[in-house]
């Protein structure tokens, strides 16, 4: 077993992304409560600088990767980076943010390494100096509880939003170490070769802070312009169910659910979404639930913790007057 | 081309799932038991470039006897064989042991690219995919939502969509490849593809086949110690008011000053 917590934190262009400092916090816990010292890993370009914040979190060492050709994640290239600084410090725990990029190099890791790994977990908890996991499963249908094999690192994701940012009252003293790593892009198989980005830098709906989501009672693609209205003036994300994205009149990469993204906002706005099983288990995790549907049967106000059953035609517009007019 | 595509069959997503007493695995009594979304996404992209440049497509699976339906299931779709690696307490193995038994029939296959889900819906996970392309010392482009083979065969260019945005990612052949909703849609099997495949080989191999035993099952990467139900919300309160507007105002209310959310 080696020793010491290490986390794995992301930016993106520059900007060190809001799960990073819940997964730093997290790790940091988990080491107080296992007794070692936390270290962190940041992979980007121009980052030292903004690195240096971690040490408000109670991370000892702070770790970066700093190169203009970093900027982006490429699995291939953050994954051989993360493995010789692994190596080279021999971390018990690994953990990372259950972002898209997360996951996927946290199960490259655990290929490397031959581990075990625990995606997406809700809860980590120390016992008897043991990790113990907790993660939804069956798109949050259960929850299962687990351990770890022999072999370490230990890895872990844990899923945005679920675990508390916590800056410890004396920062560490440190300076920001910079490592040396392999670069030349010959030796990689694949090759980044364009980022094609949505107008905006928007994030991804597992991330997402607020979403308001559109299901069969918007209607129409055009409809669905009220839905983003909404989401604009809270500053939210749009989500989508299953047959709004079916019907063809939003993307794909909007649906929320059990064959889409499994989000866990602090605020869920659902809107003509009756609340299929598949749906309810994409959302379960979200903090304050709003159904605002006609169906006063849909099952979505079971899931719901304030419910306005009336048309949305009717209560969205006028929400979105109130909004606006109280900011 | 030849083509492999991971397979896995999973409880259909309207499958209600429930514990078993002592919280160590679901009820399957009730389980319908299908192809993993994802899974038939990446059959689907392997038979459309079967289309273009010939070759041959084969799924491979792991799990007890009820995984044969999915496997016949691929081959109604238009793949040309399977193989069904299963044995006592299959089960029983670990996602690593999972990802190396894939990986182990299939360096013995000949190949051009791997097609994987990117996540199986039931347990969540998206490792195995990963694993494997480590084991068989692959590249891996994960959640694809676009691929492009090179006429040559020689390159593949893979668009993917995640943290909101598109990447689009140049690979040597051969490859990993973790499918995404968005690639395509998959094909319907019809009763003639599904009489027709009744005749395609499906080979049956057990893990000693492969190079793995008993220690591979007791080597464990992870345990669960339990399962539990999701955690009961709290009844939620259903707003009260004249008319839409006033519960809208009402509503942007409670977002202000009760939940404090926006």
């Amino acid at each position: 077993m080696g020793k010491g917590v290490m986390i794995v934190a992301e930016q993106q262009n520059g900007e060190i992304k809001k799960n990073s400092y819940e997964i730093a916090s997290e790790g940091k816990k988990i080491a107080d409560a296992l007794g070692v010292s936390a270290t962190l890993l940041l992979i980007g370009s121009e980052i030292k600088d903004e690195a240096q914040v971690f040490f408000e979190y109670g991370i000892s060492r702070v770790i970066v990767a700093d190169h203009t050709e970093l900027n982006d994640y490429s699995n291939e290239v953050y994954a051989s980076i993360a493995e010789i600084v692994v190596k080279e410090n021999g971390p018990s725990h690994l953990i990372v943010g259950a972002t898209a990029q997360g996951k996927d190099l946290a199960a490259t890791l655990a290929g490397r390494f031959n581990v075990g790994l625990a995606q997406d977990c809700t809860e980590l908890t120390v016992d008897s100096g043991k990790l113990i996991a907790t993660r939804p499963v069956y798109a949050g249908k259960a929850y299962a509880v687990i351990e770890f094999g022999e072999r370490y690192p230990h890895i872990a994701t844990i899923r945005p939003n679920t675990v508390s940012v916590v800056k410890v009252e004396i920062p560490i003293e440190g300076d920001v170490e910079e490592i040396s790593y392999p670069l030349n892009g010959t030796n990689y198989k694949t090759k980044l070769k364009e980022v094609i980005r949505k107008g905006d830098e928007t994030v991804d709906l597992t991330e997402a802070e607020k979403i308001v989501s559109g299901g069969r009672g918007v209607k129409s693609t055009e409809n669905f312009k009220l839905i983003e209205k909404l989401a604009a003036s809270i500053n939210a994300s749009v989500g989508a169910s299953r047959s709004a994205v079916d019907a063809g009149w939003r993307p794909f990469e909007e649906q929320v659910g059990q064959t889409g993204k499994v989000v866990s906002p602090n605020l869920y706005i659902a809107c003509g979404i009756s609340g299929a099983v598949q749906h309810l288990a994409g959302m379960s995790t979200s903090k304050t639930v709003i159904a605002i549907n006609k169906d006063p049967d849909a099952p979505i106000f079971q899931m719901a913790d304030y419910g306005v059953v009336d048309d949305l035609f009717e209560v969205v517009p006028a929400l979105i007057e109130d909004i606006e007019k109280n900011k | 081309m030849k083509i492999i595509v991971l397979v896995k069959q999973v409880p259909d997503t309207a499958s209600k799932i429930e514990i078993q007493k002592g919280g160590q695995a679901i009820i399957e009594d009730e389980i319908k038991w299908v192809m993993n979304p994802y899974d038939e996404i990446a059959v689907e992209e392997a038979l459309i470039l079967k289309e273009t440049f010939g070759g041959e497509v084969t799924v491979i699976s792991l799990g007890p006897e009820r995984v044969k339906s999915t496997i016949s299931t691929a081959l109604a779709m238009g793949a040309d064989k399977g193989v069904f690696i299963t044995g006592e307490k299959i089960e029983d193995l670990d996602p690593v042991n999972v990802a190396r038994a894939l990986a182990q029939k299939a360096s013995a296959m000949e190949y051009d690219l791997i097609f994987a889900g990117q996540r199986g819906v039931d347990e969540d996970r998206g490792i195995v995919g990963a694993l494997a392309a480590e084991y068989l010392k692959l590249p891996k482009v994960s959640l694809a939502t676009k691929v492009e083979i090179s006429e040559n065969q020689e390159t593949a260019v893979i668009e993917r969509t995640a943290e909101g945005r598109t990447e689009i990612i140049e690979s040597s052949l051969p490859l990993l490849i973790t499918t995404e909703k968005g690639l395509n849609e998959p094909r319907y099997a019809t009763m003639r593809r599904i009489m027709m495949a009744r005749k395609k080989p499906i080979e049956k191999i057990g893990l000693e086949d492969i190079g793995l035993d008993e220690s591979h099952f007791k080597e464990k990467s992870l345990k669960i110690i339990k399962l539990l139900p999701p955690k009961e919300r709290a009844a939620g309160i259903i707003i009260e008011a004249e008319t839409p507007q006033k519960k809208a105002s009402e509503l942007g209310r409670i977002l202000r000053d009760e939940a404090k959310v926006i």
